[in-house]
C-alpha cells in the first residue's frame, strides 16, 4: 500500500498533493506558529502550576482551570461600528470599522481603528482555521455568509459611503441585516482576542492594526471556485465523519462528546421555541396594529366626544403597544435567538475540533498499521533468509516506528489541546449564558415598565369620559 | 373529561385566579345602569348553577321575588340556550315592546375553539414532553373554564335586564320561562329551522333595505340615528374581530413562554449545579412570565373585547327599533292612503279615520318610546365603555407592574445566585 493512498489524505483535498513528509513537515511548522504544541509552552504551564502551588490558590484545583485564569490577562476590547456602504450597485461592500483598544504589549499602540470588509473577516477566519485547527483549537464561528441578504444590500440605491443605519422605513429591515451581521462579527473579534493563542497570530494582528488594504480574499466568496472547492472538502469530511467510528479510549473524551451532541440537541430546541415566541410576537404587534386601526375608525364613529377622545387615544396607546410588541420581538429575537444560533455555530466549531482529533488518531493508526506489516515483511524476509530485503525492511521498520511515535504524540498533543480548549470554552460558555439571560430579562423588564407608563398615561382618559 | 366541568359563577372560593376576570365582575360592568336602578330587589334573577353536556348547557336560573304573579317566592328550574333565545324572540315579536331596545340574546355556548385544540394538542402529543403537555392542557382547561364562566355570565345578564326593566318583567312569557318547571318545547334547532332562520333573517334584511328606500322618514333625530348606529355597528363589528384577534395572539404568544422554559429546564439537567439552579430558575421565572401574559390576554378579551362585542349586539338591537319603528311609519302611511281612498270613494269612511288614527297614535307612542330608548341607549353605552376602559387600563397596569415585579426579583435571584 504507498502512503499516498492512506485513507485519511484522500479526505482533506488540499493535502491531497502532499505525501506524508508534507504533513509531518506541517506538523513542524505548526510547532513554529503555535508556542503550545511545543516545549515552550510547557515550561510556562509549570511554572504557573508552581506558582499556583506556591500562593496555594486551592479554589482552582487543575493545572488547566490554573491556566486559563492566567490568560483571562488579555486586556483587549475590540468593537466594530459604522456600516458603510461604499460603491454602487454588484461591486459595491459594506465597510466596517473596526476599533481596538488594548494594553497587551504585542500591539505597537494602545489604540487604533481600521476599516475592513465583510469578506476580510472571511479571510481571517480561513487564515486561522487554516493554521490552528489542525492542532486542535475551537476557531469562532464567523457570520455566515448571506447572498441574499448582501445582493438587497447592494441592489439598494441609498446613496453610496452614508450609513446603511438609515431610519427610513424601507431599508429597516437592511440595517438589522447589517446590524445583525456586525454584532456578530464584533463578536467574533473579541472571541479571537479572548483567545490566549488566536490573539497573538501575526495575521490576527495584521487584521487589526495594518493600516493598507488586506489582500482580497477572493477564495471566501460563496459562488467562487475555492467556495466549490470548500463545499466539496465538506462533504468528503462529512463522509468521513459518518463511516469511520473511532474507538474512545479516553473517557474524558467520550464523556465530552456525548455532552457536547446532547447540549446541541438542546439548543437546538430552545432555538426553535424562542424563534416560535419571537414570530408571535411579532405577530401579535402586527393584529394590535390592526386593533389600534379599527377602534380608531370606531372611535371617529362615535358621537360621543369625551368616549370618543378615550377611544382614539385607546387606538394610539395600541399603536404603541404595537412598537413595543416589536421591541419585545426584536429581544427575543436578537438577544436570545442570535446568543444561542451564536452557539450552535461554536458548537460545530467544537465538533469540528473533535473531527480533527479523529484524523490524527487515524494517522496514528494507518502508521500503526504500516509498522506491523514492515514487521511481518522483516520476518518473512528472515525466513526466506534474503539479507538485501531485510535491511530494507529494518531500515522501513525504523521509519515508520519514528512516524508512529510522531502520530502518537501528535494525538497526544491534540487531545491535551483540545481539553483545554473545551474547559476554557465550558467556562466562558457558563458566563455568557449567565449574562444573556440576564439582559434578556433586564430587557424584558424595562419593556414593562414602558407598558405601565403607557397604561398609566391612559388611565386619566378613561376616568374623564362623562 | 371537559364536558362535565360543574361550576358555580358566585362562589367566590372555585374562582381560579385565570378570572378576576369572568363571572361576577362581567355581570357588574354590564349593566351598571339597570344594577341602580333595581333597588326594589322585587324581582331578582340568577344563574346559581351551570352544567356543561356534549352539545348542550344546562343552566339552573334561581328568581327571588316578591311580585304577586308568582306562586311561590323562590324558585329554580332548568334552562338551555335554545330556551334563552326562544325567550328573547317572543320579546321581538310582541308589537308592545316594538318601542323598546330589548335586551340582545346571549350568543349560543361555543366551546368549540377549546375542544378544537384541545384535540390539535392530543394529536401533537408526540413533539411535546409530558411536562409541556400537562401545561398546555391546563392552559387550555383555563381557556375552556373562562369561556364557560362568560356564557353563563351572559345569559345571566340578559334575565337580569329583563328583570330589572319596568315593562320587560311583567312580560307573561319571562314568567313561564323563570317559573314554569318543565322543558319550554325549545328544541334545539334542527336543519330545517336554521335554514328557515336563515330566509327569515333574510326577508328582515330585505325588508329593510325596501323599508329604507321607500318610506320618507321625517325626523332628522331618527334619521341621524339610524346612520349612527349602521355606521357604529360596522365600526364596533370590525373592531371585535380585530381585538378578538389581537387576544388569541396574545394568547399564543403566552403558550410560546411554556416552550421556552422547558426546553430551558431541559438544559439545565445537563449543567453542573450552579449552572443547574441559575438555569432552572430562568425557566421558572418564564413559565410565571408565561401565566402572567395568560392572564393580560383573558382580561383584555373581557373588559376590551366582550364590551365592544356586547355594545355591538346592542347596537343591532337599537337598530331593530329602527326598523321596527319603519314598520309602523309604512303601516301609519298604508293607513293614511286607505283613508284618501276610502273618501274619495266615500266608503268606510269611519272605519278608515279610526284605523288611521290608531295608527297615527301608535306610531307616536312608539317614536317617543324609541326616542327616549335612543337616548338612554347613548347614555348607557358611555358609562359601560367608561367602567370597563378604567378597569382594562387599571388590570393592564397590574399585570405590567406584576411582570416587572417578576422580572426584577428574578434578576435579583439570578444575580445572587453563582
Amino acid at each position: 500500500m504507498s502512503e499516498e493512498s492512506a485513507p485519511f489524505s484522500s479526505v482533506d483535498i488540499n493535502n491531497e498533493n502532499r505525501d506524508d513528509e508534507d504533513l509531518f513537515a506541517s506538523a513542524v511548522q505548526e510547532v513554529s506558529l503555535d508556542p503550545e504544541v511545543n516545549g515552550v509552552r510547557d515550561g510556562l504551564d509549570k511554572v504557573s502550576l508552581v506558582d499556583a502551588q506556591v500562593t496555594t490558590t486551592s479554589s482552582i484545583g487543575s493545572p488547566i482551570m490554573e491556566e486559563i485564569v492566567t490568560e483571562r490577562a488579555n486586556n483587549i476590547i475590540v468593537t466594530v461600528t459604522e456600516p458603510q456602504k461604499i460603491g454602487e450597485g454588484m461591486s459595491s461592500y459594506v465597510a466596517y470599522r473596526v476599533i481596538t483598544k488594548t494594553n497587551m504589549p504585542i500591539f505597537s499602540k494602545h489604540d487604533f481603528a481600521v476599516l475592513r470588509r465583510f469578506s476580510d473577516f472571511l479571510g481571517l477566519h480561513e487564515k486561522l482555521t487554516e493554521k490552528y485547527l489542525r492542532s486542535g483549537r475551537i476557531i469562532p464561528p464567523a457570520p455566515e455568509k448571506s447572498i441574499v441578504g448582501t445582493t438587497k444590500l447592494k441592489m439598494a440605491s441609498t446613496p453610496s459611503t452614508e450609513s446603511a443605519n438609515g431610519n427610513s422605513g424601507s431599508s429597516s429591515l437592511q440595517s438589522q441585516f447589517v446590524e445583525r451581521r456586525r454584532a456578530a462579527l464584533e463578536r467574533f473579534l473579541n472571541r479571537v482576542a479572548q483567545h490566549p493563542v488566536l490573539c497573538i497570530d501575526p495575521d490576527f494582528r495584521e487584521f487589526l492594526e495594518s493600516d493598507t488594504e488586506l489582500p482580497k480574499a477572493t477564495s471566501t466568496s460563496a459562488l467562487s471556485g475555492a467556495g466549490m472547492l470548500r463545499l466539496f472538502n465538506k462533504v468528503g469530511e462529512t463522509v468521513n465523519k459518518i463511516t469511520y467510528r473511532m474507538d474512545e479510549s479516553d473517557p474524558w473524551f467520550e464523556e465530552r462528546i456525548a455532552r457536547v451532541e446532547s447540549l446541541e440537541a438542546g439548543l437546538r430546541r430552545l432555538c426553535g421555541a424562542c424563534e416560535a415566541l419571537a414570530t408571535e410576537r411579532r405577530e401579535l404587534a402586527a393584529r394590535s396594529h390592526e386593533a389600534a386601526r379599527s377602534i380608531a375608525a370606531a372611535a371617529a364613529a362615535d358621537p360621543h366626544a369625551p368616549l370618543s377622545r378615550a377611544l382614539s387615544h385607546l387606538s394610539d396607546l395600541h399603536e404603541k403597544i404595537e412598537h413595543l410588541r416589536v421591541e419585545q420581538s426584536n429581544t427575543d429575537f436578537y438577544v436570545l435567538t442570535e446568543h444561542i444560533k451564536d452557539y450552535l455555530g461554536l458548537i460545530s466549531a467544537i465538533k469540528d475540533v473533535f473531527h480533527e482529533r479523529v484524523k490524527v488518531f487515524q494517522n496514528w493508526q494507518h502508521a500503526e498499521m504500516q509498522l506491523n506489516k514492515r514487521r511481518e515483511n522483516k520476518a518473512k524476509a528472515e525466513l526466506a533468509n534474503r539479507p538485501e530485503k531485510i535491511e530494507q525492511a529494518s531500515n522501513e521498520i525504523i521509519e515508520w516506528e519514528s512516524k508512529v511515535e510522531r502520530s502518537h504524540n501528535e494525538f497526544d498533543t491534540i487531545s491535551r489541546v483540545i481539553k483545554k480548549e473545551l474547559e476554557r470554552w465550558e467556562e466562558i460558555r457558563v458566563t455568557e449564558m449567565r449574562a444573556t439571560i440576564l439582559r434578556y430579562l433586564e430587557e424584558h423588564m424595562k419593556h414593562q415598565a414602558q407598558s405601565v407608563r403607557y397604561w398609566d398615561a391612559f388611565l386619566p382618559e378613561a376616568r374623564a369620559i362623562k | 373529561m371537559m364536558d362535565c366541568v360543574e361550576e358555580t359563577t358566585n362562589d367566590p372560593l372555585t374562582a381560579p385566579i385565570s378570572s378576576p376576570s369572568s363571572g361576577d365582575s362581567a355581570i357588574e360592568k354590564k349593566k351598571p345602569s339597570e344594577n341602580v336602578s333595581l333597588a326594589d330587589n322585587s324581582l331578582l334573577v340568577d344563574i346559581s348553577d351551570a352544567l356543561s353536556e356534549k352539545e348542550k348547557v344546562k343552566f339552573t336560573v334561581h328568581t327571588k321575588t316578591t311580585l304577586p304573579e308568582f306562586q311561590k317566592s323562590e324558585f329554580l328550574v332548568v334552562r338551555q340556550h335554545e330556551e334563552f333565545v326562544w325567550l328573547h324572540d317572543r320579546y321581538e315579536e310582541n308589537e308592545e315592546y316594538a318601542g323598546y331596545i330589548i335586551p340582545p340574546a346571549p350568543p349560543r355556548p361555543d366551546f368549540d375553539a377549546s375542544r378544537e385544540k384541545l384535540q390539535r394538542l392530543g394529536e401533537g402529543e408526540g413533539a411535546l414532553t409530558r411536562e409541556e403537555f400537562l401545561k398546555m392542557k391546563e392552559e387550555l382547561e383555563d381557556e375552556y373554564l373562562a369561556t364557560f364562566k362568560k356564557t353563563v355570565a351572559m345569559h345571566e345578564v340578559f334575565l337580569q335586564r329583563l328583570a330589572a326593566h319596568p315593562v320587560f318583567r311583567k312580560d307573561a312569557h319571562l314568567r313561564v320561562f323563570l317559573e314554569y318547571e318543565h322543558d319550554l318545547c325549545a328544541k334545539p334547532r334542527g336543519k330545517m329551522d336554521l335554514i328557515g332562520g336563515l330566509v327569515r333573517s333574510m326577508t328582515t334584511t330585505t325588508d329593510e333595505i325596501y323599508l329604507g328606500a321607500t318610506v320618507r322618514d321625517v325626523n332628522d333625530f331618527f334619521e341621524q340615528e339610524t346612520s349612527f348606529l349602521q355606521e357604529y355597528y360596522s365600526h364596533l363589528k370590525e373592531a371585535v374581530t380585530k381585538v378578538d384577534r389581537m387576544t388569541a395572539k396574545h394568547k399564543d404568544v403566552a403558550d410560546a413562554h411554556i416552550k421556552l422554559s422547558s426546553c430551558i429546564t431541559q438544559l439545565a439537567t445537563r449543567e453542573q449545579p450552579p449552572t443547574e439552579r441559575f438555569l432552572t430558575r430562568a425557566a421558572d421565572t418564564f413559565d410565571k412570565c408565561r401565566k402572567i401574559e395568560g392572564r393580560m390576554a383573558s382580561d383584555q378579551d373581557l373588559k376590551l373585547a366582550d364590551t365592544l362585542r356586547y355594545y355591538m349586539r346592542d347596537t343591532h338591537a337599537a337598530k331593530a327599533v329602527l326598523v321596527r319603528r319603519l314598520r309602523c311609519l309604512a303601516a301609519y302611511e298604508a293607513a293614511n292612503r286607505n283613508l284618501e281612498r276610502a273618501r274619495a270613494k266615500n266608503k268606510d269612511v269611519h272605519a278608515a279615520e279610526q284605523a288611521q288614527s290608531e295608527a297615527c297614535a301608535r306610531f307616536e307612542q312608539l317614536s317617543a318610546r324609541a326616542r327616549e330608548e335612543l337616548i338612554d341607549f347613548r347614555s348607557r353605552r358611555v358609562g359601560a365603555f367608561k367602567k370597563s376602559l378604567i378597569e382594562l387600563a387599571e388590570l393592564e397596569i397590574k399585570h405590567a407592574r406584576a411582570q416587572q415585579e417578576l422580572f426584577r426579583k428574578s434578576l435579583q435571584m439570578l444575580k445572587e445566585c453563582q
